[in-house]
């Protein structure tokens, strides 16, 4: 069953002096439980892409349907919304609020979504677990690794239960080590809870563990191929 | 924990908060310090307006006010002023004879207001006796003891025992004239006063003037509280009918208009200040917003709404603006609070400010009013400083914001 229905989807960024077409009428279908990277090399288009999925920013034709619902055709507010209750972010910059400890930028979003604390609290303590930071839950972003920032992301996006989890070049910043970790966890989340992972990534190690790879060149799909 | 976000950002970056927070305070604690010393300054006037110069409540006939003719007076004035003495509440009231006459020495003469008083009578209701520099409060001769200023001797060249000479007319509009000596001299805080006002005994001005027994211009009542002016007046309206009862607002109205509009200049004052700290706030919370631009753009991405976002800039303007208008205003009473049983000495301005009847000892006073309007007044300038970059913040398109480097 589809999750995702991208439908002639086309990008194009327009200045006085310049006309770049970002994405260039893509159609795809990503399923639940999917585990894809998107690749191509710089300029390729794939933030463009992931943005214009993920409600960030609007496309310039074209249809983006998450479960049933065409994105682009909700009001601005309506589509902030949607986000909160049907998208997990993942940043290559992690993006956690620096002013919060771990536990508390996992249960922020829950937060947002009105949950009560006893299970706000409950679910990010289980998810911090899960992601192998038991032991760092009181501890603010500006005292964990890169790596254990990520790890933080990741839960914080699966906090709020969404329909698939969009990840910007996750692995951008992090070392062989910390990256392999990452990868381990998102890998195990995917398999035991179905939760549904899009990357874009120049990292062969995340190719690696993608059981879908979908090539972009200049805002093309080139290539989509299942392992 | 929209609350806690919200302060734990204002700590982000502690030297320009804290710089924020300093302007504030200190800002605040000049606007309070200012207004209560203003205020101070007033109460002290019309205090020693009440104590020294007009009393609670006068009683007289109106057209005694309108013309200070001496034929206008009360008749058993002094057996009526002994009746209202025992009103409750009533804390003194003094029969006086009121006339305008000219004071003579060897070397120079003025016109005064001459008041003859009970001496027993007056104590209860005035303080002149009080501020005697030198001498008693007319005693010490037997006939025509006179009271006068310190002033007003620096004028006439005399001292105390020295001999002056009273001209006035009598009840019969004849000239006539007594040589009084001077057994007491005083000062109050309020030169221009001193310097026309000079105190006799009841009974030689009756007799110089040839007013019958009992006659008296001017009851001057003292309250034990001023809340019960207006009810006295009330109650003394219906046991002397025919009688003018003006309360001390109504006598000089003047001093009532100008406490009013030293509040209001006090508060003008404050706004202003508050006014320069808001551009100060605009401008920290717009470094605020510019700064943490990608981190709002993860925010709306995450699926916060703008409203909350919004309301978020709004409380951390708020609690910036408020941490340092609460410690103004915490500080400014304790300065005030200070200043209220320590004197501050303005004997340098002093001439000026006694011409003006103002004391140039002056201790601050502060009233919860005030302090509750300022501390309003302060987290509507947080507000008013928050709500543009708000409104930026809420304008930034996350892709965009998301690609900040």
């Amino acid at each position: 069953m589809n999750i995702i229905e991208i439908r002639d989807l086309v990008k194009i960024y327009e200045s006085e002096e310049i006309r770049v077409t970002a994405v260039d009428h893509i159609d795809l279908a990503f399923e639940k439980g999917e585990f894809t990277a998107v690749v191509g090399p710089s300029g390729s288009g794939k933030t463009t892409f992931l943005n214009l999925v993920g409600g960030l920013d609007r496309p310039s034709s074209g249809r983006v349907i998450i479960d049933g619902v065409d994105l682009w055709s909700l009001r601005p507010r309506e589509i902030i919304d949607f986000r909160l209750h049907n998208i997990g972010f993942v940043f290559q910059a992690y993006n956690l609020l620096p002013v919060l400890t771990a536990l508390e930028n996992v249960e922020f979003i829950m937060h947002l979504q009105g949950r009560p604390k006893e299970e706000r609290q409950r679910r990010a303590t289980e998810l911090l677990r899960a992601v192998g930071l038991g032991d760092r839950l009181h501890s603010r972003p500006s005292r964990l690794s890169g790596g254990q920032q990520q790890r933080v992301a990741v839960a914080r996006a699966l906090a709020s239960r969404p329909k698939f989890i969009l990840a910007d070049e996750p692995t951008a910043n992090l070392d062989s080590h910390a990256t392999e970790n990452l990868l381990n966890i998102m890998e195990r989340l995917n398999r035991e809870e179905g939760t549904t992972f899009i990357f874009s990534t120049h990292d062969a190690r995340v190719v690696k563990k993608a059981r879908r790879v979908i090539t972009l060149e200049d805002g093309k799909v080139i290539a989509d191929q299942r392992k | 924990m929209l609350i806690a976000v919200s302060w734990r950002n204002i700590w982000r970056n502690r030297v320009r908060s804290l710089v924020v927070i300093t302007a504030i305070t200190l800002g605040i604690m000049a606007g309070i310090f200012s207004t209560a010393f203003m205020r101070g300054m007033m109460e002290q006037r019309m205090d020693t307006a009440i104590r020294t110069e007009i009393s609670n409540l006068r009683v007289q006939d109106s057209l005694f006010r309108k013309t200070s003719e001496l034929r206008y007076f009360i008749p058993g004035g002094t057996g009526l002023a002994g009746r209202l003495d025992t009103l409750p509440h009533v804390a003194g009231c003094s029969p006086r004879i009121v006339v305008q006459a000219m004071i003579s020495s060897a070397e120079s003469g003025t016109g005064v207001t001459l008041t003859g008083v009970m001496p027993q009578e007056e104590r209860r209701v005035t303080d002149v006796a009080e501020k005697l520099i030198e001498g008693e409060y007319l005693t010490g001769v037997r006939r025509n003891p006179v009271l006068i200023s310190k002033k007003l001797a620096d004028k006439l060249d005399i001292h105390l025992r020295s001999r002056v000479v009273i001209t006035l007319q009598d009840l019969h509009k004849d000239l006539t004239a007594a040589a009084f000596r001077v057994v007491g001299i005083y000062r109050t805080t309020n030169t221009s006063w001193d310097e026309t006002h000079v105190f006799v005994r009841y009974d030689d001005l009756r007799r110089l003037t040839s007013l019958p027994p009992e006659a008296a211009h001017v009851l001057a009542i003292r309250t034990d509280d001023d809340r019960f002016t207006p009810e006295l007046q009330e109650r003394i309206r219906s046991l002397a009918p025919g009688l003018e009862v003006l309360t001390w607002k109504e006598i000089s109205p003047e001093l009532t208009y100008i406490s009013a509009a030293m509040d209001q200049y006090m508060y003008l004052f404050i706004a202003i200040i508050l006014l320069a700290l808001l551009f100060g706030i605009i401008n920290t919370m717009l470094m605020v917003i510019l700064e943490r631009r990608k981190e709002i753009g993860m925010l709306l991405a995450i699926g916060m709404s703008r409203t909350r976002i919004y309301l978020m800039i709004i409380l951390e303007t708020v609690m910036l603006t408020m941490a340092g208008g609460v410690s103004g205003v915490l500080f400014g009473t304790l300065l005030a609070k200070h200043f209220e049983h320590h004197y501050i000495d303005l004997s340098m301005f002093g001439k000026g400010l006694e011409q003006l009847g103002y004391n140039t000892l002056v201790h601050t006073h502060i009233d919860l009013a005030m302090l509750i309007n300022v501390t309003l007044m302060v987290m509507l300038t947080g507000i008013l400083a928050a709500l543009y970059p708000a409104w930026k913040a809420i304008r930034y398109d996350p892709a965009e914001a998301l690609r900040t480097e």
